[in-house]
């Protein structure tokens, strides 16, 4: 797919290429997220398709300099469809040596590498750990990449000679500066960015003019010097016509919810305790105030659930957010949710774990703590967001059984897809799903008490909250009778209230859409099964092994609990399924235990999503194995 | 006022009793609370239906099921955020907090310092028996040190917690203490916590006639009961013993017994201010075990009083304020947010 071919040695020679990935690295305090957000965001605008990976480190500022310290931001952008942020760099930028030394090996052999000089002085060196005189720029290790060292930090101080700041000011702006010098290269507009500075300086113009300036100077840098052989023309992307804009998984995930909760017609309320990789949703969603969204940031991950609880108890649209230490946390109280039968939506954004593990990366390995992670028999729908965007309709979809079947929901994303953005075709309001939410107001029992658990034809008990005259009744952790919700010990009861609570978590699946294949044929040779973040890689692996010639086909899971009803028939028509997860198989260990297939696991728990390519070579691989 | 014609039939305690048989063990102190919540809510201006009981788990949280109200019991120690989340939803419910002293102050604990200072206008009763019931006799974070429990056979090592300095320390708006078995005493607590806007903290003490049988028998024995407890009282002189012979005074920031004789008169005793924080603390403070000699009487009544905006009201206010400047906002435009860009 590399479409870059930097051997013609003509001076700004345009070069057209179907995508380019491009990652940013440099220190946490460099202002590459900023930077690739821009830039992201730009190609966005300007109609291109793209992914992006965001990747930082746990500490907020490790020492300056170190690896510990590099923050990177990829991005795909292209004319074609783009489904992953790209396996390796068409171009690396490194702001330091740390950078450098931390994702050099993903740079395509041929590919550009720009450094900032300034960082790879004698002192940065050493704090990246080169062993003494050696330089990666010196040392021929970098022969095989078009490398354009550029004094940054130099250029911006002259830039900014006259502007009246200060050294420590000026050099916050070199990212600018390499912004502006991409922008050159791929021939795109600076107009989003100087309208961006604009308006997030506009209370102190001297850093506005400051960043605009070194902006256009990285712009200018590249037309004039004539150092840069060749510029690239990225086409706009072929998608469906529409208004699109961008999004990330966890912006997805805030709007999503409120969408669900207008539509449902009731409040919207969330209980959430700020944990990694989820807290942006939080800090989204308590925007809305405007909206009587309420945001409500509770001492702990139990309170959190428990508020929510109580919220949807009072008729609100309760949610709760968290990461996987805090959904280990909530376990009591979403048995609670269980037996009392109310709706809630628990959004868990997973990252590497056991215990604090690697908080800022990504992994599927909540999964079966999400189906099973809970004492007794506790079962509750659980559905996987595969994109930023598919953030949105997952948990959508996730209030809605949650509200229509009164049932606790878990909806699984991912810190790859919650921090990671795309482009997104959004929907009117209008065209939402209509999410049908009733509270009972008369007696559902002409002979007397209200009976708060009599089922309706899908095992679904009827909502009330207080406040509603003549319908007062508790409700509570204890085991309860069938239809009155009382009190009760009795232990068929107790075996036909399991039945009936698990029945109506399994009737869910007649309410959710098949499985189908997304890409390739039924009955192919090899079916690639997958689950959340998974999609854009195994999608993209698939699309390339039809075109090479390979009987390949991708099914992807939205509801990992229950399973649409033709799973395990579509299953049984491959000779083959593989499943890639960024765990040590969980979702293998469930197909296998309930369709008795052979399916195998394809496991990845690096942190990190799957590469296209070793995903291509494992499905050849199993495809060529007896 | 007495214009007002009611529709309704005036509530009685017997419209607050539920279906469900109590299952406490024979002379427990909860059926006198129940009784007494029975009893006062008639007098209360609030519709039956907008009555909610949330409890935690442990012997008194069982009070849910005895109300012919809404009710919720939720799970140890948790019932401060399940009732929490109901009335910042809802603002217009009663909500009332029952919990008992190791669901609020030990697995609880967290819960309970957050709510206080938030200080939403919830109701909560905490029994306090000094012991672990429905476990079946541990001790409790409240129970004195040297207990012999089922878990400490030598004697417990543990330094009780002050329920009432833990609530202060924690920012309570009303803190006020009572007993099972003083029925008129808790009914006029009950109606001052009603009265209160904000997390009225009442603790009552509350005996395990099982477990911890007669640990406050001093303060609730004919004999003993006007010596040892110390009823306060807004802008009264604090009186107690057998013949109101004895009343405390203030030396500086140190309270002292004395007589009422000629060199102390009634004028001279320490009047209760329940608005003033640092002698509600020091009066939370007398919490002395009544084997030492000599030793602090304990007080019961109304401790302190604050009035400071609730949560909800501040959290509606909020919604009110950012509502009118901002407006709310469609849902079209919260799915296009600011930026978009056609795709012919």
């Amino acid at each position: 797919m590399n479409t870059l071919d930097l051997k013609s040695g003509k001076v700004t020679d345009v070069r057209e290429a179907e995508n380019i990935v491009v990652r940013f690295s440099g220190d946490s305090g460099d202002g590459m997220q900023l930077t690739g957000t821009q830039f992201t965001d730009t190609s966005a605008f300007l109609g291109q398709d793209i992914s992006t990976f965001p990747e930082f480190p746990a500490e907020i500022r490790a020492p300056i300099g170190t690896v510990a310290g590099v923050s990177g931001f990829q991005v795909n952008f292209g004319s074609k469809e783009i489904f992953t942020p790209g396996d390796m760099y068409d171009v690396l930028v490194a702001m330091n040596s740390a950078a450098l030394k931390t994702d050099i090996h993903k740079l395509k052999k041929g590919g550009i590498l720009i450094v900032n000089l300034a960082g790879f002085d004698k002192k940065n060196l050493k704090l990246a750990h080169y062993p003494e005189g050696i330089n990666p720029l010196e040392d021929g290790s970098t022969d095989d990449f078009i490398v354009y060292k550029i004094d940054v930090t130099r250029h911006v101080k002259d830039a900014l000679a006259t502007s009246g700041l200060g050294n420590k000011e000026m050099e916050r702006s070199k990212n600018m500066f390499v912004l502006g010098l991409l922008f050159w290269m791929f021939d795109k507009s600076m107009d989003y960015t100087i309208g961006f500075i604009s308006d997030k300086f506009k209370k102190v113009p001297d850093v506005m003019n400051a960043n605009i300036t070194a902006l256009k100077s990285g712009w200018n840098f590249g037309d004039n010097t004539e150092v840069f052989k060749t510029r690239f023309k990225v086409d706009v992307a072929k998608l469906s016509p529409g208004v699109y804009r961008q999004i990330t998984g966890n912006h997805a995930t805030a709007i999503g919810l409120i969408c669900a909760a207008e539509k449902a017609g009731i409040q919207l309320f969330l209980g959430s305790y700020p944990i990694t990789p989820a807290s942006d949703i939080l800090h989204e969603l308590s925007k809305y105030r405007g909206n009587g969204v309420k945001t409500f940031q509770a001492e702990d991950e139990i309170a959190a659930i428990c508020s929510a609880i109580g919220a949807s108890y009072a008729g609100a649209l309760g949610v709760t957010t968290t990461s996987g230490p805090g959904l280990s946390l909530k376990g009591e109280a979403m048995g609670l949710a269980v037996i009392t039968e109310i709706p809630l939506v628990i959004v868990d954004v997973q990252r590497g774990g056991p215990s604090t593990g690697l908080p800022t990366k990504t992994e599927q390995s909540d999964l079966l703590q999400a189906i099973y992670g809970r004492h007794g028999e506790a079962p509750m729908p659980v559905i996987a967001a595969s994109t930023p965007a598919d953030c949105f309709q997952a948990v959508y979809e996730a209030a809605r059984i949650a509200i229509e079947h009164m049932t606790p929901v878990i909806f699984l994303s991912d810190g790859y897809v919650a921090n990671g953005s795309e482009p997104w075709k959004f929907p009117n309001a209008d065209n939402l799903t209509p999410i049908n939410c009733t509270f009972v107001t008369e007696s559902n029992n002409p002979d007397g008490k209200f009976l708060p658990y009599k089922r309706d034809d899908r095992g679904v008990r009827p909502r009330t909250k207080p406040g509603t005259p003549g319908l007062e009744h508790r409700i509570g952790g204890l085991e309860k009778q069938d239809e009155t919700g009382n009190v009760s010990y009795d232990s068929v009861n107790h075996e036909k209230m399991t039945h009936l609570r698990a029945n109506k978590v399994d009737r869910v699946a007649d309410f959710i859409p098949p499985a189908k294949v997304d890409t390739g044929k039924e009955k192919a040779k090899i079916c690639i099964l997958g689950w959340g973040s998974t999609y854009g890689a195994i999608k993209t692996a698939t699309l390339e092994l039809i075109a090479e010639g390979h009987d390949v086909a991708h099914v992807h899971l939205r509801w990992v609990n229950p399973f649409p009803r033709n799973l395990g028939e579509l299953l049984k028509g491959f000779d083959k399924v593989l499943i890639p997860e960024m765990n040590m198989g969980q979702l293998c260990s469930l197909i296998r235990a309930k369709y008795l297939i052979p399916a195998e696991s394809y496991s990845k728990v690096q942190g990190l999503p799957f590469a296209v390519d070793e995903l291509k070579s494992k499905i050849v691989e199993t495809l060529n194995s007896k | 006022m007495s214009d007002i014609i009611s529709l309704a039939p005036k509530k009685t305690a017997k419209d607050f009793v539920s279906d469900q048989e109590v299952k406490w063990c024979p002379g427990c102190g909860d059926y006198s609370i129940l009784s007494q919540v029975q009893k006062v809510f008639p007098d209360f201006d609030v519709k039956k239906e907008n009555y909610v009981f949330i409890s935690g788990i442990g012997c008194s949280s069982r009070f849910t099921y005895y109300m012919d109200t809404y009710g919720f019991h939720s799970i140890h120690g948790r019932a401060a955020a399940v009732a929490s989340g109901v009335k910042a939803t809802n603002p217009e419910l009663d909500v009332w907090l029952i919990s008992g002293d190791g669901d609020s102050i030990s697995i609880g604990g967290n819960h309970f310092i957050h709510l206080m200072r938030r200080n939403f206008n919830i109701k909560y009763l905490m029994f306090n028996n000094e012991i672990y019931g429905l476990t079946k006799g541990q001790y409790s974070p409240l129970s004195q040190k040297g207990i012999v429990a089922k878990s400490t056979p030598y004697g417990s090592v543990d330094e009780p917690f002050n329920p009432l300095e833990l609530a202060l320390g924690a920012k309570s708006t009303f803190v006020a203490r009572s007993l099972d078995r003083d029925p008129k005493h808790q009914q006029m607590i009950f109606k001052r916590a009603h009265e209160h806007k904000g997390t009225a903290f009442v603790e009552i003490y509350q005996n395990c006639p099982v477990f911890n049988d007669e640990v406050f028998s001093p303060y609730t024995e004919k004999d003993s009961k006007r010596e040892e407890c110390l009823f306060i009282e807004h802008g009264m002189p604090m009186v107690f013993g057998n013949n109101n012979d004895k009343g405390l005074k203030l030396d500086g920031l140190k309270p002292v017994i004395v007589n009422i004789d000629s060199t102390n008169s009634i004028n001279d005793l320490w009047i209760h201010d329940e608005r003033d924080k640092t002698k509600a603390s020091l009066l939370a403070g007398l919490f002395d075990n009544v084997s030492l000699i000599p030793h602090n009487p304990r007080p019961f009544g109304v401790f302190y009083v604050e009035d400071r905006p609730t949560y909800e009201d501040d959290l509606t206010a909020q919604i009110a304020a950012v509502t009118a400047k901002k407006g709310k906002t469609s849902l079209d435009k919260i799915l296009s947010g600011e930026k978009t860009w056609i795709i012919a």
